[in-house]
């Protein structure tokens, strides 16, 4: 007995005894081979019970042997936080270590409780659930939802953060091939020869596709597997060529823009540690070549579920790549020739082939001969209608299909083949239309929406010989049309063997149990029946997908690519109607699963986006700021010392302002400059306010609105020349503000001179607020004069300020005397530096935007986004002064006077005085004019900004109410779950009405 | 009907299921009918049900050029919550939410409605002023939703990652518990069946291509696939197609398409209890009653009738997941799709009369419709069979776009649907 | 992701570069002070919505910063043309594969 595996045979299989591998399942030991996956590696050593079906717990083996694997899924556990769930077991390599668990079982797999529901299957029919679990009502989220839920789901998902990371490259080439099989080979070499940039992917770990089980085809003189090598190889050594294997195209998206994922090191024992687990590639491709090849459909027939029942190119592929046979004495049951060409390589490697039933009354053709010849029995016009065995097929029950005693053959594996499913799934991503090809029974690529051909067994191409000329076809033409110097590429290949298979059954074989519950699976890990489909017709689902939908088959991880074209032509029958005429169930990304990670790719920590920082940011940490996010910027929110909470730090910060002076970082306010002959003209139009006769080195506070006449942003402008003005925005609408500028620009005014530049990075903006600003910044100014008669509020000069040019801002967002300093963004934190040492030795303080939108509500002033919402007009506002009287357009002029803007009873912007001079009312709490109406009540207005003003020594709010202008002095209510708190409406200046502080 | 019940399921088991009739039946059209029905989604086939059921009319026909609850009731992500800002909405959508809790016993059809709560999470100060906001007018509206704080968010949901270093840590919560989910299938399904049962004709594969209209302006009936079908009153509640109807009756409509997409996981067992979603990062979650991790992905910026959407919006989506959930990054992706959501300019519905006597719209609802489903369907069937709209739906308007009486949800709240 | 041909840069460039703006042709009337309810409402808020050639507007964002023209097909999401803004609507008769709306002669302006 061989070390990995007793049922390894020796001398068969690419693979090397001398590269051992040991990994667990379940907790038990066991070794492979390097090259092995799970799958072949238990089938090795006699396992096939691997898992446990979705609805009735039944025992499941191994049904294929690639990524279309329904049944094998199992857990695969590197550490506690690198634990995968439904881990292909027929995909997945083993590597030394590798630690798998099954799934979807309790307490154990080979006696699972969960198995309860197959005894009691004939009330879980398709969409059982509809019909019940409605009485008593609370019992459905209490009870049966619950139970429902978990017995659902298969594996476990992971529960701790992932520790690995995902890589993302995006890549251009003339021609991206999908598939690695012969045709794909070929299609590469002829395309990369003729001079195209040519990538090409294959989902498994080596390529050659149907060559490693088809072991007769000889390809320039070598054997077939061994020429796919070299052709890799070849590849591989191009410069104008990509390969890459364990790469799945799972996407195929608008404009030959095809996702493909990447799997780097799941097959490792030992990944370095800066490899990524998965890398995510997206290919735009001057054109696409799909050699996807094709899918074996299982048989559907009664129990033909139990674990040893296989497809037949499964079996030859862990015959004749991995070494592996499946059983010591297996039948096949078949309505193609293909499971012939498996039981020969089975026979010839000393396996028992008790008999191969076809369901054909008279199948013909070289492949049967040779069964015969090899003293195979071979049953035609037979079906196979039951098997036995328990956690294992430990018998067939063979019928005649014209009636007739049943014969009980003993068999420890089945294989079986209904025929090929060509995957058109990627040529039908791709919008293309398929069509159904009677004679073969199968869908083909039809209509083409993009640049892509089909080649191969995915076009319904079957001779090998042909799949190999119309590949090289195939890549010529595709390297002349994405190429312009494309040259005729030497391209032969000489072809020997393959097999020349035909034969097809679709829907359920022959039963010779009428009336008794069949359980003849189409779907086996949504432990579909046939009986289920028939069922969902009777019940009125005339649609496939209303057949899909109301039984699930096709649903599970597989996506139907062993069970739609069996489900659809069972849905036929009953329906009476033609396949084409039932429709196919539409295909959708992606072709395999893909791992969330992968398409995530980098875009995770920092990096899933990008923080903002201002040039002065450092020093803000430094100086031990707390951090609010506004939009992509982190901003300084507070900065507290020893011992202070928030509260306390804000209520000494604004203290500090208004008694000292405040320094704050204004950098995040989005800047644009407006520079051009027109530009006062544009911003006329683009304001509410007037702007023609703004003079040069004077500000001005405008509000912006869209056409329906809503507050869209607000700023201050600074006129620097005739043609040039300075504007800033909200921190979080600049960049909207300019794309509403430039639309209009270049859209609707082009004849203006005008040009547009976003300065927000250009400029460091340190604002010095308080009524020792003035001094504290008067050492640092060189050529302005900063004297409230040559610079009064509202202006803007240029100079040095530490040496650095400035635009010097004389303006206000605290209601006392301030100063905004621009300068350059590389100087930004010298400056703030300076400014700040100075400052600190008279007193001034740092503070965040929460002090400066406290200061700021003392004295009334809105925030666009907070005492706006996107329904509130400039008058609502009280802003209706900075709507320019005389002018007669602007952007937002009509949508002002539209009946619902200019009705009574909007909601408008006051003041709110809480009547016990101490309750902070709560940011968002509703207003009512009468407290003890019933709920619903009717709400007037909302309370859009509240905070403890330590200067007025009370708390302040704003608010919208409704026809709010005329309540003045009125008591209304804010109703709180435990109270209604008593509100009087005031005007919105609550600190320094008169505003002589400004000008100080 | 055969009714539905586990007393009927397991007498059924025991011969198998061969007494189970047809859900609806399939029709051949007649001449005319008293309402056509544009649209056999959720919003159409309820509109039916209770035009039969509340209003006595049951000479209907729906007619659906696909297969019924094909297009967006097939393919959302099924979230349910009624915790909207502005009175017309909360009266709007709470109207369905009572409607879903007992719409299982109503339709004898288990819709699955399970009420898990909604999570809303906020991430900046910005959030938690606008949630709070939603809070109080939920609270005076009799809709419930409650604050809770980050470390309440994750004890109600376990994966949440709360962590202050995250990108945008999360500040608190707005839970909805009478949200949740319902199994999508199921409503169209069992309105269908409810509403055939009541004599409606359900006729799929029948696609309008004209609207035919009287001398004196008023509807008369459709142009098909099948044939003229007259009718007095025609609804359209075509969604993504609702403005190629309408064109069809010479009514424009504010109204553009947009492609919009989801995407569920390979199933796995019980990890997310409940349905979160985050509007600043752009992820709704929740995982459905067969294991899959349900994810609802944003729209693509341009207008659409394909059913499909770039990857790069499924990445920004899954982005988001796993930032706030970052033990997901190893689940997969079974299966993404894309449907066609129309949107209106202030992104609430329009359920109303047109300007074309005897013609009726119910569309826009945007990424949120299949919430309303119960809702909408009651007060369309009023709007319709009275000619004139229920108190619930007097301000969904097609003329709130000439006045300026918008019902602006987002602008209000910066909240998607 | 789409692959969008920017008639200023004169190149094909990946979606991401670009903003969608809406629908194309719509005139901001030179009197828009003065026009009714209606009229403002067909211009600020009614869109054509066709399944079929649209036509509409692109900015190449992270590229030139042009808004240009556009005319696509909704229900394939081709692209048929693009073009510079201000240019007039071009005449897409002959153009192949599209998806022509049963009345498409009521896209104005």
């Amino acid at each position: 007995m061989s070390s990995a595996g007793e049922h390894r045979i020796a001398g068969v299989g690419r693979l090397t005894p001398a590269n051992p591998v040991r990994f667990t399942f379940d907790g038990k030991a066991y070794s492979g081979l390097q090259g092995d996956t799970i799958a072949s590696a238990l089938i090795a050593s006699g396992v096939h019970l691997v898992g446990r079906s979705f609805k009735y717990h039944r025992p499941r083996g191994i049904l294929s042997d690639g990524p279309e694997e329904p049944n094998a899924l199992v857990g695969v556990r590197r550490d506690a936080a690198r634990a995968t769930p439904n881990v292909r077991a027929t995909v997945q390599e083993i590597y030394d270590g590798l630690n798998a668990v099954s799934q979807n079982r309790w307490p154990s797999l080979s006696f699972d409780v969960g198995a309860v529901n197959d005894i009691a299957s004939p009330l879980f029919s398709a969409g059982f659930y509809y019909k019940t679990f409605m009485w008593p009502k609370v019992a459905w989220e209490h009870v049966y939802e619950p139970f429902i839920r978990n017995a659902a789901g298969l594996g476990q998902a992971p529960t701790e953060p992932d520790p690995d990371h995902y890589a993302a490259q995006y890549a251009h080439c003339d021609v991206l091939v999908i598939g690695g099989g012969v045709a794909g080979l070929s299609a590469a070499l002829a395309a990369a020869e003729s001079g195209a940039r040519v990538i090409l992917c294959d989902e498994r770990a080596a390529f050659g596709g149907a060559l490693r089980f088809e072991a007769e085809a000889r390809l320039d003189g070598k054997p077939g597997y061994d020429w796919a090598q070299d052709a890799a190889a070849t590849l591989a050594a191009m410069d104008n060529v990509r390969i890459l294997s364990r790469t799945t195209a799972f996407g195929y998206y608008a404009q030959n823009f095809v996702g493909l994922a990447e799997r780097v090191t799941e097959h490792l024992a030992a990944p370095a540690a800066d490899a990524p687990r998965e890398r995510l590639w997206q290919v735009r491709a001057g054109r696409v070549i799909i050699a996807a090849g094709a899918i074996e459909r299982h048989m559907v027939f009664a129990n033909n579920d139990r674990p040893g029942i296989m497809l037949a190119s499964a079996a030859r592929t862990f015959l004749n790549h991995h070494g592996v046979a499946v059983g010591r004495k297996v039948g096949v049951y078949t309505a193609n020739d293909s499971a012939y060409a498996a039981a020969i390589d089975l026979k010839k490697a000393g396996i028992d082939i008790p008999a191969i039933v076809d369901v054909r009354d008279n199948p013909q053709g070289s492949a049967i001969d040779e069964a015969r010849a090899f003293g195979i029995r071979v049953l035609t016009g037979h079906a196979v209608t039951g098997t036995g065995g328990k956690l294992r097929v430990a018998s067939m029950i063979v019928e005649p299909n014209k009636g007739g005693a049943a014969e009980i053959i003993p068999v420890d594996a089945l294989i079986m083949s209904a025929g090929w499913t060509p995957s058109v799934h990627m040529f039908s991503q791709s919008r293309g239309k398929v069509a159904w090809d009677a004679a073969t029974e199968r869908f083909l690529p039809g209509t083409y929406a993009q640049d892509c051909v089909s080649i191969g067994a995915c076009n319904g191409t079957d001779r090998l010989e042909e799949s190999v000329s119309e590949a090289i076809a195939a890549g010529e033409s595709a390297a002349k049309a994405t190429r312009k110097r494309a040259k005729k590429s030497k391209v032969k290949i000489a072809v020997e063997g393959g097999g020349d298979w035909t034969g097809s059954m679709l829907g359920a074989g022959p039963n010779g149990a009428n009336g008794k519950v069949i359980k003849a699976f189409v779907d086996f890990q949504n432990d579909v029946t046939a009986k289920d489909i028939r069922l969902a017709v009777q019940e009125g689902m005339h649609s496939i997908e209303h057949v899909k939908r109301f039984t699930t088959n096709g649903m599970a991880t597989d996506q139907g690519k062993l069970s739609n074209l069996h489900g659809l032509a069972i849905a036929a029958e009953a329906l009476g109607r033609e396949i084409p005429k039932v429709g196919l169930t539409t295909f959708r990304a992606p072709y395999t699963p893909t791992t969330f990670g992968a398409i995530v790719g980098h875009a995770r920590g920092e990096l899933f986006d990008p923080a903002r920082h201002t040039p002065m940011h450092e020093s803000e940490v430094a100086a031990g700021a707390v951090f609010e996010d506004v939009g992509p910027w982190k901003r300084a929110w507070y900065y507290p010392r020893a011992g202070e909470d928030m509260h306390a730090a804000v209520n000494r910060e604004c203290r500090t302002v208004r008694e000292v002076a405040g320094m704050f970082d204004a950098t995040t306010l989005g800047k644009i400059e407006v520079v051009g002959p027109d530009a006062a003209e544009f911003l006329n139009l683009i304001y509410t306010n007037p702007f023609l006769k703004l003079g040069v080195g004077r500000l001005r506070y405008g509000i912006m609105c869209r056409e329906d006449g809503f507050i869209y942003d607000d700023g201050v402008v600074g006129r620097m020349a005739e043609d040039r003005f300075h504007v800033t925005t909200t921190t979080g609408g600049a960049p909207r503000v300019l794309q509403h500028m430039e639309d209009y620009l270049q859209t609707e005014f082009p004849h203006m001179k005008v040009w547009l530049t976003s300065t927000t990075e250009q400029w460091a903006v340190i604002a010095v607020q308080g009524p020792k600003a003035r001094e504290i910044i008067e050492p640092f100014v060189e050529g302005i004069d900063l004297s409230n008669e040559a610079f009064p509020h509202m202006s803007v000069r240029e100079g040095t300020f530490c040496g650095v040019p400035t635009r010097l801002f004389r303006m206000s967002f605290t209601g006392e005397t301030g100063f905004e300093i621009n300068v350059p963004a590389d100087y930004g934190r010298q400056v703030w530096e300076k400014v700040y040492e100075r400052g600190k030795s008279m007193g001034m303080c740092l503070y965040g935007t929460e002090t400066m939108h406290v200061l700021r509500a003392e004295k009334g002033y809105i925030i666009v986004g907070q005492d706006t919402d996107g329904t509130v007009t400039p008058y609502d506002a009280g802003l209706g002064w900075a709507v320019g009287k005389n002018k007669t357009d602007f952007v937002g002029i009509r949508g002002l006077k539209r009946p619902d803007l200019v009705a009574d009873g909007r909601r408008q912007l006051v003041g709110l005085k809480v009547k016990d001079g101490k309750t902070v009312l709560e940011e968002g709490a509703q207003i009512v004019a009468d407290p003890n109406q019933p709920v619903p009540m009717k709400m007037i207005g909302w309370v859009s900004s509240s905070y403890w003003s330590e200067n007025c020594g009370r708390p302040i709010a704003l608010a919208l109410v409704e026809g709010g202008f005329e309540r003045m002095g009125r008591t209304l209510y804010v109703p709180m779950p435990d109270r209604a708190i008593e509100v009087e409406v005031t005007g919105t200046v609550f600190f320094d009405e008169e505003g002589g502080r400004i000008n100080g | 009907m055969r009714r539905y019940s586990g007393f009927a399921l397991v007498r059924e088991a025991m011969r198998g299921h061969k007494g189970w009739g047809q859900q609806w039946s399939s029709p051949e059209p007649k001449k005319e009918y008293d309402v056509i029905i544009v649209g056999a989604g959720g919003h159409g086939l309820a509109t039916a049900y209770y035009l039969a059921k509340e209003h006595g009319i049951t000479n209907i026909a729906v007619l659906e050029k696909g297969w019924l609850g094909g297009g967006n009731t097939g393919r959302n992500t099924t979230i349910i919550r009624s915790n909207y800002l502005y009175d017309e909405s909360a009266g709007l959508y709470d109207h369905a939410v009572k409607l879903w809790e007992n719409l299982s016993q109503d339709l004898n059809y288990n819709v699955m409605y399970s009420p898990r709560g909604v999570m809303m999470l906020a991430h900046n100060v910005h959030d938690v002023q606008v949630f709070k906001r939603h809070i109080h007018a939920n609270r005076l509206n009799g809709v419930d939703n409650e604050w809770l704080t980050p470390e309440a968010a994750k004890e109600y949901c376990p994966p949440l990652n709360i962590s202050q270093s995250a990108r945008y840590p999360v500040m608190g919560a707005a839970l909805q518990r009478r949200g949740g989910t319902a199994r999508h299938d199921a409503v169209a399904w069992g309105y269908a069946r409810a509403a055939s049962d009541r004599g409606v004709h359900v006729i799929q594969n029948c696609e309008v291509t004209g609207v035919r209209r009287g001398g004196n302006g008023q509807v008369t009936g459709v142009e098909t696939s099948r044939g003229f079908i007259g009718a007095k009153k025609v609804g359209v509640v075509a969604a993504g197609h609702t403005s190629v109807i309408m064109e069809m009756a010479d009514v424009r409509m504010p109204l553009e398409s947009f492609p919009l997409q989801a995407l569920v996981s390979e199933p796995v067992k019980p990890c997310f209890p409940c349905v979160v979603m985050s509007n600043t990062v752009h992820a709704y979650i929740s995982q459905s009653d067969k294991g899959e991790l349900v994810i609802g992905a944003g729209t693509d910026q341009y207008t659409s009738y394909s059913q499909t959407g770039g990857l790069h919006i499924i990445q920004h989506t899954l982005d988001a997941i796993c930032e706030m959930f970052p033990m997901f990054t190893r689940m997969k992706m079974l299966r993404s799709w894309g449907g066609i959501v129309d949107v209106t300019p202030d992104r609430s519905p329009i359920i109303a009369k047109t300007p074309v006597s005897g013609l009726y719209v119910n569309c826009g609802w945007g990424t949120g419709g299949f919430k309303a489903t119960p809702g909408s369907g009651h007060v369309f069937a009023h709007t319709i069979a009275n000619d004139n709209p229920h108190r619930i739906n007097t301000a969904y308007t097609i003329e709130r776009f000439n006045s300026g009486r918008l019902i602006d949800e987002a602008a209000a709240a910066a909240v998607a649907h | 992701m789409l692959l969008i041909h920017c008639p200023y840069c004169e190149e094909e460039r990946p979606e991401m570069e670009f903003r969608h703006a809406g629908e194309a042709h719509l005139e901001r009337p030179k009197n828009i002070a003065e026009i009714s309810d209606e009229a403002f409402a067909a211009y600020f808020f009614y869109r054509d919505n066709p399944k079929g050639v649209v036509f509409e507007r692109w900015r190449h964002l992270h590229g030139c910063a042009r808004f240009f023209n556009a005319a696509r097909d909704t229900v394939s999401d081709k692209f048929l043309t693009t073009y510079k803004a201000g240019q007039p609507k071009p005449d897409l008769v002959g153009a192949a594969n599209m998806n022509i709306p049963a009345k498409s002669g009521k896209s104005g302006k």
